[in-house]
C-alpha cells in the first residue's frame, strides 16, 4: 500500500493547544501533544476543516507558490471551477482569466469546459448502471472518507477522472501538439480551493500520477489578478464552459448538469456522513446519483477560496444561468478525448486504519478494554486530556499513546483518594 | 491458555425504545463501527448493519421496545433481539416478503413494506426466529466470519 501524504499541515508556534479544531476533525484525527495540536496523518482526510475553525489560523495547506512555475519551460494555469465564483459579477471572467498571462503563464485552461465534458461521460455511465446510488468523484475527500469509513460503497463511485484532471490532460496535449514540446516540460497548475485537491495531486486515487503538477490556493494570487485586472492587455478567448459545466463548483451542480431527478447532492462533511451511512444500510436504494462534498456549498467553500461561500455559491447559480445549458455533442467529446485516458486505472482500496489489531482475537481483547476504560472516564468529552472525546481517549489508553491521568478528572479522583 | 479462549469474546448491548424513530439506527451504526475496529471485512460489516437496522426498526414499529445483544467472537457474531410483545401470530405469515401488519401511519413514515424480517434471513448466515403471541419475539441471527 502507498504510504499516505496530507497536505493539511500545522505552524506550531501559531497553535496554542485549544481544543477547536479537535472536536471538529470528522475522522478524530487530531490530538494536542504537549499543548500544540497533532495530527495523525493515517486518520487526515484533508478535508480541511481544522484550516477553517482554527482561531489562530495554525493550519495551513502544503502548497505551491507562484515561483514554483518556473521549474517548467511552458508553465499552463488550471483556472478552477470555484475560481468563477470570487469576483464580483461586473468583472468579466474571461478577463481575469487573461490576467493569468501577466502572472507569468503560457496557456490558461477553464477546468469548467472539462466539467462539460464530464458530464457528458458521467451521463453515459449514468444510464447503464444498476448500482445504486453512484458516488460522484469529485470531492477527493469524500473519497478518502469512503476508504476509511464506508469501504463497501468503493463500488459506488464513478470511476472517471475529475475535471480538473481532464483538463490538465486536455491542456498539455495542446500545448505539446501547438508548440511542438516535449511533455516534460510543461507544467501545469492547477488553482485551488482546498488542501484535498493537493492531496489528490500529490497521492493521486485511480491513476498512477497525476497530470497535474502542482497546485497554488486561490487566496494566494487573489489580490495580484485584482490588481492586474484593470491593465491585462491581453483578450484571449479563455472561458469556454457553459452554464452546466460553470455549475459544478456549487453543490447540486453535477446533478443539475445531468438533469437528474432522483439524486441527493449533500454538502458539509456531518452531513454526507449520515447520509452514506443510510446508503449502507441500502435505505437510499431508489436514488440514482449522489453527490457530496465536505465543504459547506460545495466546492466554492473550499478553505483556501477568498469570497464568502454562500456569495460565490449565489455568483455561480447566476453565471449558471447567464451562460446557459448547451451539451456537448458526443462526437465532439470523443473527438476531445480520443488521445487521453480519462478512467481509472487503479483499484481504490479500503484503508483499514481504524483496526486495533491485526489479529481478530487481540482486537476483540483490545475492544472490551477500551469499553471497559470507557465507562470509568467521566464521559464528558471535554477534550483537556488532548483526545476529541472519552471514548477515544480510552482507544488512546489502549493503544498506549496515553494514560488515564491525562484524564483531569481521573487525576483529580486519585488525588482526593 | 485454554480458560483464556473461551472468554474471547465481547458483548454489547442495547436497549431499545418503542416508537422511538429518531434513536431507530444508533445501535446499528454503533455495531458497526464497533466491527470496522475490529477488522471484519466490510461485505460482513454491511450485512451485519442492515440485519441489525431492520431488527431494530421492528422493535421500534412493532414492540413493546426491547432490548438488542451483540455477541461477537473470533469466528462468528451472533445478534439477538428479544421485544416485550406482543408477539407475532403466525410466523411463516410474517416471514413471507411483503407481509406486514404495519398501520397507515407507520407506512407514510416509509416502513413498514414487510421486507424486514425476509432481509435479516438473507443478511445473516443463521436466522432463527421464537414467538409467543401476547408476550414477545425473539429474533436471532448468526452471521460466520
Amino acid at each position: 500500500m502507498k504510504e499516505y501524504w496530507h497536505s493539511v499541515d500545522l505552524e506550531k508556534e501559531k497553535c496554542n493547544g485549544c481544543t477547536i479544531c479537535l472536536r471538529r476533525c470528522p475522522t478524530e484525527a487530531i490530538r494536542i501533544r504537549d499543548g500544540k495540536a497533532k495530527i495523525i496523518k493515517e486518520r487526515c482526510i484533508d478535508c480541511g476543516e481544522c484550516i477553517r475553525v482554527c482561531p489562530y489560523h495554525a493550519k495551513k495547506a502544503f502548497a505551491d507558490d507562484l515561483s514554483s512555475i518556473e521549474k517548467y519551460k511552458f508553465k499552463i494555469a488550471l483556472v478552477s471551477l470555484p475560481l468563477y465564483g470570487q469576483f464580483k459579477l461586473n468583472k468579466d471572467i474571461n478577463r481575469v482569466f487573461n490576467c493569468f498571462y501577466e502572472l507569468g503563464f503560457d496557456m490558461v485552461y477553464d477546468v469548467a469546459f472539462a466539467a462539460d465534458i464530464a458530464t457528458s461521460l458521467q451521463s453515459d455511465i449514468l444510464k447503464n448502471n444498476s448500482t445504486k446510488p453512484l458516488i460522484a468523484t469529485l470531492c477527493p475527500a469524500i473519497i478518502r472518507l469512503i476508504q476509511i469509513r464506508f469501504p463497501s460503497l468503493i463500488d459506488h463511485i464513478i470511476n472517471i477522472e475529475s475535471p480538473m484532471e481532464i483538463a490538465a490532460r486536455l491542456a498539455k496535449e495542446k500545448a505539446s501538439k501547438e508548440y511542438c514540446l516535449n511533455i516534460n516540460d510543461i507544467g501545469a497548475f492547477y488553482m485551488t480551493q482546498c488542501p484535498a485537491k493537493i492531496t489528490s495531486i500529490k497521492k493521486p486515487l485511480g491513476i498512477k500520477k497525476s497530470y497535474v503538477d502542482g497546485a497554488i490556493p486561490i487566496k494566494s494570487i487573489y489580490t495580484k489578478l485584482i490588481k492586474i485586472y484593470d491593465e491585462v492587455k491581453k483578450d484571449d478567448k479563455i472561458q469556454q464552459a457553459s452554464g452546466d459545466g460553470i455549475g459544478w463548483a456549487r453543490v447540486g451542480g453535477q446533478s443539475f448538469s445531468l438533469d437528474m431527478d432522483k439524486y441527493l447532492a449533500v454538502d458539509g462533511i456531518e452531513n454526507v456522513i449520515n447520509v452514506l451511512e443510510e446508503i449502507e444500510l441500502g435505505k437510499l436504494n431508489n436514488i440514482d446519483f449522489f453527490e457530496g462534498y465536505a465543504c459547506v456549498t460545495g466546492c466554492v467553500g473550499g478553505p483556501l477560496n477568498v469570497e464568502n461561500p454562500f456569495v460565490a455559491k449565489n455568483r455561480i447559480r447566476q453565471l449558471s444561468q447567464k451562460y446557459g445549458k448547451r451539451s456537448l455533442e458526443k462526437e465532439d467529446v470523443n473527438k476531445l478525448i480520443k488521445d487521453v485516458d480519462i478512467e481509472w486505472t487503479e483499484e481504490i482500496e479500503p484503508l483499514s486504519i481504524l483496526k486495533l489489531d491485526q489479529n481478530i482475537e487481540k482486537a476483540i481483547e483490545k475492544m472490551e478494554l477500551i469499553e471497559k476504560i470507557d465507562k470509568q472516564l467521566p464521559g464528558i468529552d471535554c477534550g483537556c486530556c488532548g483526545a476529541p472525546n472519552c471514548h477515544a481517549m480510552a482507544e488512546d489508553v489502549v493503544k498506549g499513546t496515553a494514560c488515564l491521568e491525562d484524564c483531569i478528572v481521573m487525576l483529580r479522583k486519585k488525588a482526593d483518594k | 491458555m485454554d480458560e483464556k479462549e473461551k472468554n474471547t469474546g465481547i458483548k454489547l448491548e442495547y436497549e431499545i425504545i418503542k416508537d422511538d424513530f429518531s434513536r431507530a439506527g444508533e445501535a446499528s451504526s454503533n455495531i458497526k463501527r464497533v466491527l470496522r475496529q475490529l477488522g471484519i471485512d466490510s461485505s460482513v460489516i454491511r450485512k451485519t448493519a442492515i440485519a441489525t437496522y431492520e431488527a431494530e426498526i421492528n422493535v421500534v414499529i412493532h414492540s413493546e421496545g426491547g432490548k438488542m445483544v451483540v455477541n461477537i467472537e473470533p469466528d462468528k457474531i451472533e445478534i439477538t433481539a428479544k421485544d416485550n410483545g406482543p408477539g407475532i401470530k403466525d410466523i411463516d405469515q410474517a416471514m413471507q416478503k411483503g407481509f406486514s401488519t404495519a398501520s397507515q401511519k407507520v407506512r407514510e413514515l416509509g416502513f413498514g413494506a414487510g421486507m424486514g424480517l425476509p432481509n435479516m434471513k438473507r443478511s445473516c448466515d443463521e436466522f432463527y426466529i421464537e414467538s409467543e403471541f401476547g408476550k414477545g419475539t425473539t429474533v436471532k441471527m448468526i452471521f460466520k466470519l
